[in-house]
C-alpha cells in the first residue's frame, strides 16, 4: 500500500514473501536547525534563523522543554502491547530511533511497550522466529537499522511484524538528513499506529504555542512530542492566537509590538512575515480559510469587534457579521462552508455558526451562560469550546450531530482548544497546580498528557496540519 | 515666547490679563492651591494621582487643576500632556464596559486638553482582568476603550484625535487574583504620544 501522497517504489525481495516499499521523504525546508530537544546535545540556536530575525534580542537561549508526560487516567483501557527492537547501527547516529518510536506510541496511551528479549540483534532484513515474542505477549515487533550514506545522510529502514499472525506488515526505507532523524522515527511511529488502529498518526505533526518568560514572549514551533522547539518570533510585547495555515507553510499570529494588536502571517521555513491586518483599533483572532488565501479575523475599524474576511495578498476586507455586539473567534470547517464564532448578541458570549459567505447566524451552545473559543475537528464531527461553569473555565466537547456535550477536564482555567489533524486529540492551555501548562486529551477524556513550561508560562497552542 | 510688534503687544497683554483672571476664578472655584506654572507638564511625581488614589478619592482630586491647560508651556510646538494631577486610568466593573459617573470629571479634563489642540491624539487602551479567554477579553477591553471614546466624543473631542485599542488580559497593571487586584486591571488607560 503506497504511503499516501508520496512517490513509492515497490520491490520484491527474492526468498521472502513480502513486499518492500521504498520511500523518499520530501525535503523538509524548516529542518535547517539543529535539534535542541535532546539532553545530550548542547543547546544552540540556528544561525540562519538568528540572522533573519536581525534586531530581535536573543539574550536568552530558547529553552528545551521536557516531553509531554502521559497521564493515563482511564480505567480498564485496552492497550496494544508492542515491542521495538534496538535499531542495528544506531550507535552511529545522533538519535535513538527505537526510543523515540517507543515514547511516541506509549504517549498515545493506546500502546504498552514490552521490553525486547535481551540480546536481540535484529534489523529489517531479519526474518525472526516469532514464537519467543508471542510468549512475551507482544502483538507487534518493529525492527530496523540506520546506516550513514555517502552523502552524509542516514538511511533509516524498518520492518513491522504481526507477532500473533506471523505476518509481515511492511517495510520502508527513509533516507534523511541528521536533522530529520527524529522525524523519521515519528514517521515510523505513525506507520505502526495506523497499521494497528486504522487511524492516521499525528506523531510527525507540529505544534505552535507561546511562552512568556519575564518580559520576553516567544512563539514556538515544536514537534508534537514537545521536542525540537524553535522560536519563530520573539518580542517584548505579547503574542497571542497563533494559527497554522492549511498546509502548514505559514503561521498567522497577533502581535502587540506596535502597542496595539496587529495580525501578521509568517512563512515558517524562512521566518519572513507580512502584515495582514493593521486597521484602526484592534486586529485579532486570525483563522485561515481552507484555500490558504483568505483569512477570517476580528477587526474593530467600523467600531466594535466584528468578523471580516481578509484577502491575504491584497489586504481587502469584507465584513461578515452585522451586529452591534461582540462577534469574534471565527473558525471555519474543513470544507470552508460554515463559520463558527463567538457572539454576545444574546447578552452573554455563546457559540454561533453562519454560512461562510455571511448570513443569518444560528446559535450552537445553549448550556451555560458563557461559552467561548470554538474549535472544530477536521472530520466535522466535534466542536470543542470553553465554558465558564461556576467561575471555572472548563473545556467541553459537543458532538455536533446530536448536540450532546461532555466535560473533558478536571482543571479550572482551560483555554484555546485545538484539534489534532486526525480529529482524535484536543490540545489546550490550562493551569496545573498554579502553573500554566499545555495538555492533550483524547475525546473521551481518559488519556491526557501534559507539557509544563520549562521556564515561565506556556499558552496559546495550535496544532499543525498533516505534513504531506 | 512670541515676539509681537508694539501695537500687538498691548492687545496680547490685555488677553493675558483676562486669561489670568479667568484662570484665577476657576482655580479658586475648585479650591486648588496648586499654582499652574509650578506644575511641570510631563512630571507625574509631585501631586500625581496614582491609580489607587484615583479610585479612592473619586471626587476629591478630580476638581483640581484639571480644568485649564497650562499656559506656562514655553515651547508652543510641543503637544504636551494633560496636567499630572489628571488621572490617566478609568476603572470598570466585572464583565462591564459602563463608564462609572465618578470618572466624569477625569474625562472632562482630557476632553479639554484634546480640544485645545487638534493635533493632540489620545490612545485609549482597554484592558480586562485575567479571567476568561484571551480573544473574548480582547473584545471586552475594546468595548471599554470605545465606551470611553464615545464619552469623549460627547464632550466634543473629534474621532480623528482618538484611537481605541485593546490589550485584553495581556497587560495587567497589578498581579494577583484577589478581587482588589482584579479590579485594578479592569481599566482603560488614556495615553498620549
Amino acid at each position: 500500500m503506497p504511503w499516501r501522497g508520496l512517490p513509492t517504489t515497490v520491490l520484491r525481495t527474492p526468498g521472502v514473501n513480502s513486499v518492500r516499499y521504498y520511500l523518499r521523504l520530501p525535503r523538509m525546508l524548516f529542518r535547517a536547525a539543529i535539534s535542541i530537544g535532546s539532553k545530550s546535545l548542547p543547546m544552540s540556536f540556528p544561525l540562519s534563523r538568528r540572522a533573519m530575525l536581525g534586531a530581535a534580542a536573543f539574550s536568552a537561549l530558547p529553552f528545551a522543554h521536557a516531553q509531554f508526560r502521559v497521564d493515563v487516567s482511564g480505567v480498564g483501557l485496552t492497550q496494544l502491547p508492542f515491542s521495538v527492537a534496538p535499531f542495528k547501527g544506531n550507535e552511529g547516529a545522533p538519535q535513538d530511533l527505537a526510543a523515540i518510536v517507543r515514547a511516541d506510541l506509549e504517549r498515545s496511551g493506546q500502546f504498552r511497550h514490552v521490553t525486547p528479549i535481551v540480546g536481540t540483534l535484529l534489523d529489517e532484513t531479519s526474518v525472526p522466529d516469532l514464537a519467543p515474542w508471542r510468549e512475551r505477549v507482544t502483538d507487534v515487533l518493529l525492527t530496523g537499522s540506520v546506516a550513514r550514506l555517502a552523502d552524509g545522510r542516514y538511511d533509516v529502514r524498518f520492518r513491522l511484524w504481526d507477532v500473533v499472525r506471523a505476518k509481515d506488515l511492511g517495510a520502508m526505507s527513509l533516507p534523511v538528513a541528521a536533522a530529520d532523524l527524529r522525524l523519521a522515527a515519528h514517521r515510523m511511529a505513525d506507520y505502526v499506529y495506523e497499521k494497528l488502529t486504522g487511524d492516521k498518526g499525528v506523531f510527525s505533526t507540529r505544534l505552535a504555542y507561546v511562552t512568556k518568560s519575564g518580559v520576553n514572549y516567544n512563539l514556538w514551533v515544536a514537534d508534537a512530542d514537545g521536542e525540537n522547539a524553535q522560536a519563530a518570533f520573539t518580542s517584548t510585547e505579547p503574542i497571542i492566537s497563533p494559527a497554522w495555515s492549511p498546509t502548514g507553510s505559514h503561521l498567522a499570529y497577533v502581535s502587540f509590538e506596535s502597542r496595539k494588536p496587529v495580525i501578521y502571517s509568517q512563512e515558517v521555513a524562512t521566518s519572513r512575515r507580512r502584515l495582514v491586518a493593521n486597521f484602526k483599533g484592534s486586529n485579532s483572532a486570525p483563522a485561515w480559510m481552507p484555500d490558504g488565501k483568505r483569512m477570517l479575523a476580528t477587526l474593530t475599524l467600523d467600531g466594535g469587534s466584528q468578523i471580516y474576511s481578509i484577502d491575504t495578498a491584497s489586504g481587502s476586507h469584507t465584513r461578515l457579521t452585522q451586529s452591534g455586539s461582540i462577534d469574534t473567534e471565527p473558525t471555519v470547517d474543513s470544507a470552508g462552508k460554515t463559520v463558527y464564532f463567538v457572539s454576545d448578541r444574546g447578552g452573554a458570549p455563546q457559540v454561533y455558526r453562519m454560512p461562510a459567505s455571511g448570513g443569518a447566524p444560528e446559535r450552537v451552545t445553549f448550556a451555560g451562560g458563557y461559552n467561548i473559543s470554538p474549535a472544530l475537528s477536521p472530520d466535522g464531527r466535534w466542536l470543542a469550546y470553553v465554558s465558564r461553569v461556576g467561575g471555572a473555565f472548563k473545556l467541553q466537547l459537543m458532538e455536533l450531530a446530536s448536540g450532546t456535550v461532555t466535560a473533558l477536564t478536571d482543571t479550572a482555567a482551560d483555554e484555546s482548544p485545538s484539534f489534532s489533524p486526525n480529529s482524535k486529540l484536543v490540545i489546550y492551555a490550562t493551569r496545573v497546580q498554579g502553573r500554566e501548562a499545555l495538555m492533550t486529551t483524547t475525546l473521551d477524556g481518559r488519556i491526557k498528557t501534559r507539557l509544563a513550561g520549562a521556564r515561565g508560562d506556556i499558552r496559546e497552542p495550535d496544532w499543525g496540519p498533516f505534513v504531506p | 515666547m512670541k515676539h509681537h510688534s508694539f501695537g500687538q503687544q498691548a492687545a496680547s497683554s490685555f488677553k493675558s490679563v483676562a486669561l489670568s483672571v479667568a484662570l484665577a476664578a476657576l482655580l479658586s472655584a475648585c479650591g486648588s492651591n496648586v499654582k499652574l506654572d509650578e506644575v511641570p507638564v510631563s512630571d507625574r511625581s509631585g501631586v500625581a494621582v496614582n491609580a489607587a488614589d484615583a479610585n479612592a478619592n473619586a471626587g476629591a482630586n478630580q476638581g483640581s487643576s484639571g480644568r485649564s491647560v497650562p499656559t506656562a508651556v514655553a515651547d508652543e510646538t510641543a503637544l504636551g500632556q494633560p496636567p499630572a494631577s489628571v488621572a490617566r486610568v478609568i476603572y470598570f466593573d466585572y464583565d462591564s464596559y459602563l463608564v462609572r459617573p465618578e470618572f466624569a470629571t477625569t474625562l472632562e479634563a482630557h476632553a479639554q486638553f484634546l480640544k485645545a489642540d487638534a493635533k493632540r491624539r489620545v490612545i485609549l487602551q482597554g484592558h480586562t482582568d485575567e479571567r476568561g479567554g484571551r480573544e473574548y477579553n480582547l473584545a471586552l477591553g475594546q468595548k471599554r476603550a470605545e465606551a470611553v471614546r464615545r464619552q469623549l466624543g460627547i464632550l466634543g473631542v473629534s474621532e480623528a484625535q482618538q484611537e481605541a485599542v485593546s490589550f485584553g488580559k495581556e497587560k495587567p497593571a497589578v498581579l494577583g487574583s484577589d478581587e482588589a487586584s482584579l479590579a485594578k486591571n479592569r481599566r482603560v488607560e488614556l495615553t498620549y504620544r
